[in-house]
């Protein structure tokens, strides 16, 4: 660090801080999913926990926290899914939710009176997992070539069109109405019956699911597909000319946030027992893309806290803050419903943070500096776009390359 | 230079503009056939009904091509200059079209179709010099906002923001005008129309696709023949050149939004007109249809644009005249999916910084 | 002594503008060759066909004795290739529904139509070994990307130091060895010891590389932080890492100092005698170029104006003109 700071602002305690938060990095890198283990085993008693106690259990009993928890898991699973794709390997996914809504068909065509089938939840959500995975390769091996702006139009297009789709294709779908009914899961040993009425088994199904998927993450983040996928994020054109495939790389990075995706769809049709079109629309894919620059682009355990943070405050405190409000009839607050403007805050909050904070409320090391870097170099100097195989993708400036590379030295 | 030297860029400009016209011609009479061809075979009309419809139809597409192309020039122009699709566009686009509302239905207190026709030109002109550049105003305020610190940063900044502007525009939208569809005052009535063989040709969209035309005119003349042009595309070709040359960078770049945002205006106007109602998610539908045109006809490419919407206009009028509307915008994603697939730099576009 | 590299008659238009035209060139295996000339000669462009980035107009590119680089030949069969496959069993499905079948077999026809359609798309944007032979087969040919040069044996680095910012001095070399790594994503996620072996022995080799390039040590140093002479040796070590035949080197001493520049050009000599390495330099600085090169060449235009040893070269009159321009009549 060569940036001169003052000696009387740096204190002692700020150093001893700072060398406990690299030690306890440190650590953490090493075991990592001890950590994670333990972390969520910590975060799950907490959550069982405090519904039962004030203040909690004054906002509500500790029923609906539960299936307010679970409910917030589904997007913790879907801004983690998302965060590997625009965090790790810096792709744009406006479709999202269209992954979301193929695992939760998936699964209201295996466990539903419509479609006849009453099939194990546990291998649904893996069979829902996989088919939404089967679909973000599709979509993604034609498209990952195009540049991120274009990926970005391919994939809005995209989640606009598989809801269209399940609803026009009324005879195989229902339509507008969708498809109800859908069963719960199995009980599961030493939990009981899954209700409506107590989410509690939800809550901890999605705990041990967020719990694996984040071990998972940080194990793909450290490895050889994680430093590609970083080197893709830094400069892709040297991350090909390193032999990297940048293609492949992407697709897997694409594959696995549409495979969350669809985990999480799977999840949530069993838990709210109907699925329909209207479930899956773009406010959905903007929401969890709010959550994950909120919680910190590219920090897995960021979005996740982000997300569980944001989603609680939309379901549980702007509800709160309608009744306070109207409790003590405050004059222009209490004409607000606070819930309808909820999008337009998201919308809000994620522009504030892009202007003043966009590596989140908790910042990954490395992508605070990226994300903020001057790319003057991407395009002035050597080349163009890495070509796909039916040759040139828009924004191509060779006849730039030779002109400026040779002619600033 | 002699005289004849000079009569030549004139001459072949008039030679070029002929030639364009007698295409427009062809495609037209073309897709008229097509039309009547397919109304007879899919949907079962006599050959002697079926044409009446098809004319119809074609003056049909020619507006809502019109309407698309305006749009899709804003997003041409704007991605020719700096390399960014501002997805705020057509809420820019929806904007305008709930302002017009406001000018003839809330200021004006219009209701209907309004058969004094000085009044209706006096409404016409009012709405154009009222929205035009409120929403060109309101583009070039997004770009200096939002789209300005992230200049020189890495592509997904700017994006995942324009995303975020999109949105809010949207939920601005929703909460103070509420979801589902507004009336809006129908004031150029939709029933005059001119008798055409056997069919009813609507006068509104002959005048919306006249209004466009004019204004693609205007434009095209200003980015041709004005300084102000020139500096736009210099800087869409080699924004560095430019600026060493002397152009103010932050003044094209805001006058490219200014300019596609009243063209988005219009548009605007002009869809409450035709269609009687605006929605807030107008801008999301059809900004993808307009993007679609923009990247069809060649990205960064004015008449690529124009051209681009055209097409789509079309196409969907193809799709609708069929029985088939709910369909089109699976239509369009596929399009986009194939021109980007097969030939992304679009019909009009060159592989070399040729640029708008 | 087999050729490591040789262009024939390489040529690179962009639109109207001629960058390199009828290029010859051939790089003995274990040399050191320069490609030297004026700014704007095409040294670069040439640099970048090469290494795949830009297809040639015309000619081709022999790495290695195998036809790598060429202006693509009958590019739009692959697609239709591609899609093939899903044509033949989706028509079959359709015939199926036509002749009665059950809807279940229906079904399962347009299963399998889907997903041979995907299956050929992620083979054709992975390109697996073996797949180009099946395209040659074919007739089609797609210029190698810079990817597969480097699995072929190629390793570059870049005239304005392109390493990854942000990321750590180590992390770039292993970056720079992901094509020689066996381990799969799988291998990943499921943290076996295969994959922990790798590692553990892909970050000793990156530590050797950066010894042998002097930066022992610096391993967990961001790249952005590092002094300007050290960067380019970092990207010298992460070319290294892939284990290439060939090093493309693009102004590697630009900006140095005499003393750094003499001790680049000493690693650069020990790259050949330990590594056995063979190395192509664009190089501006004659000491170096002089110093370190078997043979040179030099560009101008686009055009290969002179070739032979450095001496040769030096007194070559075209080569005098070129630099210097001709002499007042």
């Amino acid at each position: 660090m060569s940036r001169l700071v003052p000696a009387a602002v740096s204190t002692r305690y700020g150093d001893r801080w700072r060398v406990m938060q690299d030690r306890l990095r440190d650590v953490s890198d090493l075991h990592r999913s001890t950590t994670i283990v333990v972390s969520m085993a910590i975060a799950a008693v907490l959550m069982i926990i405090l519904p039962k106690l004030p203040p909690l259990n004054i906002i509500q009993p500790d029923g609906p926290w539960y299936d307010s928890f679970a409910n917030a898991g589904v997007f913790v699973l879907l801004a983690m899914g998302l965060n590997v794709v625009v965090g790790l390997a810096g792709l744009l996914d406006l479709g999202y939710a269209a992954f979301f809504a193929i695992g939760a068909y998936t699964y209201a065509y295996s466990n539903s009176p419509f479609s006849g089938q009453d099939l194990p939840f546990l291998p649904m959500l893996v069979i829902g997992a996989g088919i939404a995975a089967v679909f973000g390769i599709a979509l993604g091996a034609p498209t990952l070539r195009l540049r991120g702006d274009y990926l970005a139009i391919m994939t809005l297009g995209f989640g606009e069109i598989v809801p269209i789709m399940f609803l026009n294709l009324q005879p195989w779908t229902e339509g507008t109405n969708g498809i109800g009914g859908i069963y719960r899961p199995e009980a599961l040993p030493g939990l009981g019956e899954f209700t409506p009425v107590s989410s509690f088994n939800y809550m901890i199904v999605m705990l041990v699911i967020v719990t694996l998927a984040m071990i998972l993450m940080y194990r793909l983040h450290g490895s050889r597909i994680g430093r590609a996928w970083m080197a893709i994020r830094e400069d892709e054109l040297a991350a090909a000319a390193n032999g990297i495939n940048t293609v492949v790389t992407k697709l897997l990075a694409f594959a696995l946030g549409a495979t969350t995706s669809g985990l999480a769809g799977v999840f949530n049709a069993s838990k709210l027992s109907i699925v329909s079109p209207d479930q899956f629309l773009f406010t959905v894919s903007f929401t969890v893309l709010a959550m994950v620059i909120l919680g910190g682009i590219g920090n897995i355990w960021g979005v996740a806290a982000g997300a569980f943070i944001v989603f609680l405050i939309q379901v549980v405190f702007l509800k709160q803050i309608n009744t306070v409000v109207e409790a003590f009839h405050i004059p222009v607050l209490s004409d607000i419903n606070f819930l309808n403007y909820q999008f337009l805050l998201y919308g809000i909050a994620l522009v504030l943070m892009m202007l003043f904070r966009p590596e989140g409320l908790f910042p990954s090391r490395a992508r605070k500096a990226e994300f903020l870097a001057e790319s003057a170099d991407l395009d002035a100097e050597e080349t163009p776009e890495v070509q796909g195989s039916l040759g040139e993708v828009p924004g191509a400036e060779e006849v730039f390359g030779e002109a400026s590379g040779e002619g600033v030295r | 230079m002699t005289a004849s030297a000079i009569a030549k860029p004139a001459r072949g400009q008039a030679n070029r503009l002929v030639r364009i016209t007698a295409v427009m011609g062809i495609a037209l009479v073309a897709y008229i056939v097509l039309l009547w061809v397919g109304l007879t075979i899919v949907n079962g009309f006599t050959f002697e009904r079926a044409f009446p419809v098809a004319l119809q139809q074609t003056i049909n597409a020619l507006s809502i091509g019109a309407i698309y192309a305006l749009i899709a020039l804003g997003y041409t122009m704007v991605y020719g200059i700096i390399e960014l699709i501002n997805f705020a566009h057509g809420d820019v686009f929806m904007i305008g079209a709930f302002l017009a509302v406001v000018l003839t239905g809330g200021i004006f207190g219009q209701t209907g179709a309004q058969t004094n026709v000085p009044f209706l030109i006096l409404l016409l002109v009012a709405s154009l010099a009222f929205v035009m550049p409120l929403t060109g105003l309101l583009n070039m305020s997004i770009e200096r906002v939002f789209y300005r610190p992230f200049r020189h940063a890495s592509r997904l900044a700017p994006l995942i923001t324009a995303v975020g502007v999109s949105f809010i525009l949207q939920n601005v939208a929703l909460v103070v005008a509420g979801s589902g569809d507004r009336g809006a005052p129908q004031i150029f009535s939709t029933d005059w129309e001119i008798p055409l063989a056997g069919a009813q040709i609507s006068i509104l969209s002959i005048f919306i696709f006249g209004l466009a035309i004019t204004l693609m005119a205007a434009l095209q003349l200003f980015v041709s023949r004005t300084r102000l042009g020139r500096a736009m595309r210099a800087t869409a070709q080699d924004q560095q050149a430019a600026s060493l040359m002397g152009v103010d960078l932050n003044q094209t770049i805001a006058l490219t939004f200014l300019l596609g945002g009243a063209l988005a205006g219009a548009a605007g106007v002009v869809w409450g007109l035709r269609f009687g109602f605006v929605r807030q998610d107008l801008g999301f539908n059809a900004g993808l249809k307009a993007f679609t045109s923009a990247v069809l006809g060649g990205i960064g490419n004015i008449n690529g644009a124009a051209l681009g919407g055209f097409i789509i206009g079309f196409i969907e009028n193809f799709a609708s005249a069929l029985g088939f509307s709910r369909w089109s915008e699976f239509l369009v994603f596929m399009i986009l999916t194939l021109v980007l697939i097969f030939r992304p730099t679009g019909i009009l576009g060159q592989q070399l910084g040729d640029r708008a | 002594m087999t050729d490591v590299l040789h262009a024939a008659r390489v040529t690179k238009r962009f639109g109207g503008l001629v960058a390199v035209h009828d290029i010859e060139f051939t790089i003995p295996e274990g040399s050191i060759v320069s490609l030297i000339g004026p700014n704007g000669a095409g040294k670069t462009t040439f640099f970048n066909i090469i290494a795949g980035i830009y297809d040639p107009s015309a000619g081709e590119i022999i790495f290695r004795g195998k036809s790598m680089i060429a202006h693509a030949r009958r590019a739009w069969l692959e697609p239709v290739m591609w899609v093939l496959p899903a044509l033949a069993v989706g028509l079959v499905t359709f015939l199926l529904g036509q002749s009665g079948a059950s809807s279940g077999l229906i079904a399962l026809g347009i299963l399998f139509t889907i997903i041979s359609l995907m299956v050929v798309m992620v083979v054709g944007v992975a390109r697996p070994a073996g797949y180009s032979e099946l395209l040659m087969k074919l007739g089609i040919f797609r210029s190698a990307r810079p990817n597969d040069m480097v699995v072929a044996g190629l390793g570059r680095t870049f005239q304005n130091i392109r390493l990854f910012q942000n990321m750590t001095a180590l992390d770039n070399v292993l970056v720079g060895m992901h094509s020689r790594l066996k381990a799969t994503w799988i291998d990943a996620l499921l943290s076996t010891p295969r994959d922990r072996r790798e590692e553990e022995s892909a970050r000793q080799r990156a530590e050797e590389l950066m010894t042998l390039v002097g930066l022992h040590g610096r391993s967990k140093e961001v790249a952005k932080n590092l002094p300007y002479g050290d960067q380019r040796r970092l990207e010298i070590a992460r070319a290294l890492a892939s284990n290439p035949t060939l090093l493309l080197l693009d102004e590697p001493t630009a900006g140095m100092n005499p003393i750094e520049t003499a001790d680049l050009t000493r690693l650069i000599g020990r790259l050949r005698s330990e590594l056995g390495l063979t190395v192509l330099l664009i190089e501006h600085d004659m000491r170096v170029v002089m110093g370190i090169s078997d043979r040179v060449t030099v560009l101008d235009h686009g055009e290969r104006i002179a070739e032979g040893t450095p001496d040769e070269v030096r007194r070559d009159p075209k080569v005098i003109e070129a630099y210097l321009g001709t002499p007042p009549a």
